[in-house]
């Protein structure tokens, strides 16, 4: 699997480490509760297409990237990095 | 035997090898299969599960049968297949699963125990009763069923591994595949053409085709000649392109040192990992058998494999040649037997309308229904109009048409499309993203439509990849049709064989389908069929076929085969190049690694990094008294210590305050500059995840210290934080851990010490604890802190890396001249007990800030991460189990890490479990063992006793719960 990191190009998998859904992105507020707070922390969608994962440049230049791609055709969709914005 | 004038070797040049203890020779070029055969050896194993006589089916790596073991001791590779082993001087071969010799095999008494190992013994012939599977049959067929053994010793040859990258990717270097890489390289695009063979030219060099008025061979050769002579194009010879993955990536395996005598410092194998922007499968197609009953006797074979030992090779596999087919194609080889003077006996063609020939005789509609002779071919039993009849031979060579070799377009999850007019399977165009299939792989099996298939997929990817296309220019060649009328099994009594190494029949197939295991998929593992090391390659489609017909229905409906990476078998010493000894865990050294090492210090594992544990005196007979003294020494006058390993994380910019204090669950933007602080760090579950000393060292400049295991943890959770949840605050890191050599130094004598270094000595009243700041020492600028994990006044001094050795070597030399020297681990361990300071023995990612009685560090002015979650009821309940000091107070004084804590009174069971011990060691200071730990309502039971019991070691100890400082707890000391 190669992922195309935005600031170095494409690259290998075994460079990135694997963090899981993009929702992490999405800090509830202090405030939001505890089930917005149970949402962010423990629950996720198991799809089978498309997913947005989070990856992290280890070997690398240190990115954190957002990556879209397709659980069913392991096609990555699109990469961005993670400072712009979870959508 | 050789033929006069045939084959494309070098006769000139012998080359002696022995197999099963007897010496042959062969000849520059020879395979171990061609060389037997053209020794006369027709004999080469026994099968897997029967043990039945068996020798040479195919040419190529698909062999099911000529498995052989090469070479001896550390070097020995069982499973390999005389068909691709190149032979050398020197070479010693085995055969396997023979006891006591190859001719008399005494298991072969396991084809009369046939009935109770047919389809699905693994299943029901030995479920019952139960302890004998284990006691009885699973030794028993251990011993009697399988393949070669491995030696036992370590693998003593070298492996590597390699990476390549390329604009196309040609697998295969048949005439499909050569056209597609010359088009590419002749277009200008970076190519690499990758064949598992020694020699390029797959069938061309096996047949007698002309292209362009020169023979195949030539061609072929003359191909290479140019492609050779180009820079974009690599040319990869004995590279088996295996296994087809994600984004273009390809996994190949070269054959570096298999084909010579051990050469000292060369690989055996390469492990490359190929990504191709395009790749065109070329993989050529493979000849699938018969199904006939005895049809594994050794001198029958493939038509194909036939014409290319002697048109290859130059050798005849027997004396009287017969061919059973149901196709044209294999009329080929009747036709080159001929012509090179060997006698053809008949071709006998299950089709009515099979095509005459004045050369031969054949036998049209006719059909082999049993065969005859104990160790190798004698005779056949031919049925045709005119009934029965014995006729002599000694190699048949059959034909039940060509598989293309779809494998690698499977590898992700593609499958495969029935082609009625070939009945075979063809790969599925955009299996594999930015593959084409060409030539005999995609079902086109003339020469000419391999040339064209090839030229076109080259073409189509230079458009792809936005290239000139050069104009298309075919070389003439032979374009004759492939004509074929399936039959997959002849009807008839006997055993017929589909899987050749897992020793699977027709009948076998049809049981399961009695016994309702008719989908493809449970057929296989019913039956094992497909299921051994070759993967069917030769029996998956004709198995299909047997299926589909006793389910009554059609091919397509019954399934598709599959095929998974490898291709052909890797040693998992190849997929694991680089991965041995140091290569599976690289050691990293501190600066004062040598010095350690000179003092004589036991090195322990931290992770990757290696620690000295102790300094041993002379006459210390063990780590104890060493540590003891370390103790008492750093208690007492001053130590030195080594404490590179702890992550440093340099955090730069104008937001850098706030953010510690987001990522902190304490104040950092409070702090001064040239002041220090203890932080702990959550996660966002609100558990503990690292504590560790930040440095304010200006304005906007900190310097964070995490502990040695979680540095690398840390640093990417800082990473997340600031880009993913704080984009728009203004900081940066950098992991600073190994520019900077830093040592404690600890003890009353600590800055006596230091001011015999320092450029300008510290005054009594500079440098209170927690401050920090830049210093000169012997001339070089450096950092000291002034912090402490041993409870002494200390201090700890950085200096850049490449000072590191001489700084510990002055160091440890005047702390020496004060009473004091260098400590090593347990020492630090020890002091930092007696202190009650936590690692990550304590903070193990399951204990949270109130757990370690730090609950009040969460501060309340401001959001952290981790501070939501941290005070949920649940974790904040006084029930929970939290941090304490235990001390013995019993006969018996051992603690013990990892015991359980009890009630006084209670029976030690999982019931009645209150906490546990993390951390424990005997303290010189105090003398008796210190001990921390996790005890249910803890804090509130100072002064209890408690039982604590080892069930691992068998260690019952009575311990009083104490606070966990348990020396100078008031902190004057460190203070002072
Ligand atoms: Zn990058």
């Amino acid at each position: 699997m190669r992922i195309t990191c935005p600031l170095c190009g494409a690259r290998d998998r075994r460079e990135f480490y694997y963090r899981g859904a993009a929702l992490a992105l999405e800090r509830p507020a202090p405030d939001a509760g505890e089930q917005a707070w149970d949402d962010y922390l423990f629950l996720r969608e198991n799809p089978a297409g498309e997913t947005r994962d989070l990856w992290y440049h280890a070997n690398g230049c240190g990115a954190w990237l957002v990556v879209r791609r397709d659980t069913r055709s392991h096609a990555v969709l699109e990469v961005r990095l993670a400072g712009e914005g979870a959508q | 035997m050789r033929v006069a004038g045939k084959g494309v070797l070098d006769r000139s040049r012998s080359v002696p090898f022995r197999f099963d203890g007897v010496r042959y020779a062969g000849l520059e070029g020879d395979t171990l299969a061609s060389a037997l055969l053209a020794n006369g050896v027709r004999l080469l194993g026994r099968s897997f599960k029967y043990h039945r006589p068996r020798g040479v089916l195919t040419a190529g790596s698909e062999e099911p049968n000529a498995l052989v073991t090469v070479g001896r001791g550390g070097r020995q590779t069982p499973n390999t297949r005389a068909t691709v082993q190149e032979i050398y001087e020197g070479l010693e071969a085995r055969s396997q699963n023979a006891w006591p010799s190859l001719k008399y095999d005494l298991l072969s008494v396991n084809t009369l125990a046939a009935p109770f190992l047919g389809a699905g013994f693994y299943y029901k012939t030995f479920m019952w009763p139960k302890a004998f599977w284990e006691k009885l049959y699973e030794p028993a067929i251990r011993r009697a069923a399988g393949l070669g053994a491995l030696s036992g010793l370590p693998d003593a040859d070298r492996y590597e591994r390699a990476y390549a990258f390329c604009d196309l990717l040609v697998i295969g270097a048949g005439p499909a595949g050569l056209m597609a890489a010359l088009v590419a390289g002749r277009a200008g695009a970076d190519v690499i053409l990758a064949d598992e063979d020694m020699r390029m030219g797959g069938r061309l060099l096996a047949e007698t085709q002309q292209i362009e008025g020169r023979s195949g061979q030539v061609w072929a050769g003359e191909v290479l000649a140019e492609l050779a002579a180009m820079e974009n194009v690599r040319l990869m010879t004995r590279t088996t392109v295996a296994g087809a993955y994600d984004q273009g990536t390809f996994a190949a395996l070269e054959r570096v040192g298999h084909h010579r005598a051990r050469a000292e410092g060369q690989p055996l194998e390469c492990f490359w990992r190929i990504v191709a922007k395009r790749s065109v499968l070329a993989a050529g197609a493979l000849e699938r058998p018969i199904a006939f009953a005895d049809n594994d006797r050794p001198g029958i074979m493939m038509a194909g494999a036939v014409r290319a030992y002697l048109n290859r090779w130059g050798v005849c596999p027997g004396r009287a040649v017969t061919v059973f087919a149901n196709n044209d194609d294999a009329h080929r080889t009747a036709r080159d037997l001929v012509a090179a003077g060997v006698d053809v006996v008949a071709v006998i063609d299950s089709r009515a309308e099979a095509p005459g020939s004045d050369l031969f005789e054949v036998h049209r509609g006719a059909q082999v229904v049993g065969t005859s002779g104990r160790l190798g071919l004698e005779a056949i039993t031919l049925r045709s109009a005119a009934g029965e009849r014995r006729v002599e031979t000694d190699c048949l060579a059959v034909s039940g048409g060509w598989n293309p070799s779809v494998h690698l377009s499977c590898h992700m999850n593609g499958r495969p499309t029935w082609r009625e007019d070939i009945a075979s399977f063809v790969p599925t165009p955009g299996a594999v993203p930015g593959m084409m299939a060409a030539g005999a792989c995609n079902g086109a099996f003339s020469t000419l439509a391999c040339l064209r298939e090839g030229a076109e997929a080259a073409r189509a990817a230079l458009v792809e990849l936005g290239r000139s296309v050069p104009p298309l220019d075919l070389p003439a060649t032979e374009d004759e049709p492939y004509r074929l009328t399936p039959l997959w099994a002849v009807a008839g009594k006997g055993r017929a064989w589909l899987d050749f190494q897992n020793d699977v029949t027709v009948k076998d197939v049809r049981q399961a389908v009695a016994e309702n295991y008719r989908s493809v998929e449970h057929m296989k593992r019913y039956t094992t069929q497909g299921m051994a090391t070759d993967q069917g390659k030769s029996s998956n489609v004709t198995a299909l076929a047997v299926l589909a017909d006793a389910t009554g229905r059609g091919i397509p409906e019954t399934g598709t085969t599959s095929f998974r990476p490898p291709y052909s078998p890797i040693a998992i010493a190849a997929l694991g190049a680089g991965g041995q000894g140091k290569g599976f865990a690289p050691e990293r050294f501190t600066t004062s690694h040598k010095a350690s090492r000179e003092r004589g210090a036991p090195m322990i594992e931290a992770g990757l990094w290696y620690r000295p544990s102790t300094f041993p005196a002379p006459g210390e007979k063990s780590w104890r008294q060493s540590c003891d003294r370390e103790v008492r020494m750093v208690r007492a006058a001053v130590g030195v210590c080594d404490v590179s390993t702890l992550g440093k994380i340099d955090i730069q910019g104008p937001d850098a305050g706030k953010f510690l204090d987001f990522v902190y669950a304490n104040m950092f933007s409070t702090l001064k500059v040239g002041r220090v602080r203890y932080g702990l760090m959550l996660r966002e579950d609100g558990t503990v995840m690292d504590d560790g000393t930040t440095a304010r060292l200006g304005e906007h400049h900190f310097l964070m210290t995490t502990t040695t295991a979680a540095a690398g943890d840390v640093m990417r959770h800082l990473e997340f934080v600031s880009q993913g949840l704080r984009p728009d605050w203004d900081v940066r890191f950098t992991s600073v851990t190994e520019q900077w050599a830093q040592f404690a130094v600890a003890g009353p004598k600590s800055r006596a010490l230091l001011n015999e270094l320092l450029d300008a000595p510290l005054e009594a009243g500079d440098w209170p604890f927690m401050a920090c700041g830049p210093v000169r020492v012997l001339g070089v600028a450096g950092r000291l802190f002034r912090i402490s994990f041993s409870g002494e006044q200390a201090y700890e001094l950085a200096v850049p890396a490449r000072y590191g050795d001489s700084l510990f070597r002055a160091l440890v030399a005047r702390a020496e001249g004060l009473g004091g020297g260098a400590y090593g681990m347990e020492a630090l361990n020890v002091l930092r007990l007696e202190k009650g300071f936590i690692t990550h023995a304590e903070i193990h990612g399951r204990v949270t800030a109130y757990d370690i009685g730090m609950g009040r560090m969460v501060s309340a002015k401001k959001d952290c991460i981790g501070k939501t979650m941290s005070q949920r009821p649940g974790l904040m309940e006084a029930d929970r189990e939290r941090l304490v000091g235990l001390k013995p107070v019993g006969a018996v004084k051992l603690i013990t890490s990892g015991a359980h804590l009890f009630a006084k009174g209670a029976e030690p069971v999982r019931e009645n479990d209150q906490g546990y011990v993390t951390s424990a060691a005997y303290s010189p200071t105090v003398g008796h063992v210190v001990a921390l730990g996790f005890l249910r309502r803890g804090p509130e039971r100072l002064g209890e006793v408690v039982k604590m019991v080892d069930h691992l070691r068998a260690v019952e100890t009575l311990c009083e719960v104490v606070d966990p400082v348990i020396f100078d707890p008031e902190g004057g000391r460190m203070r002072g």
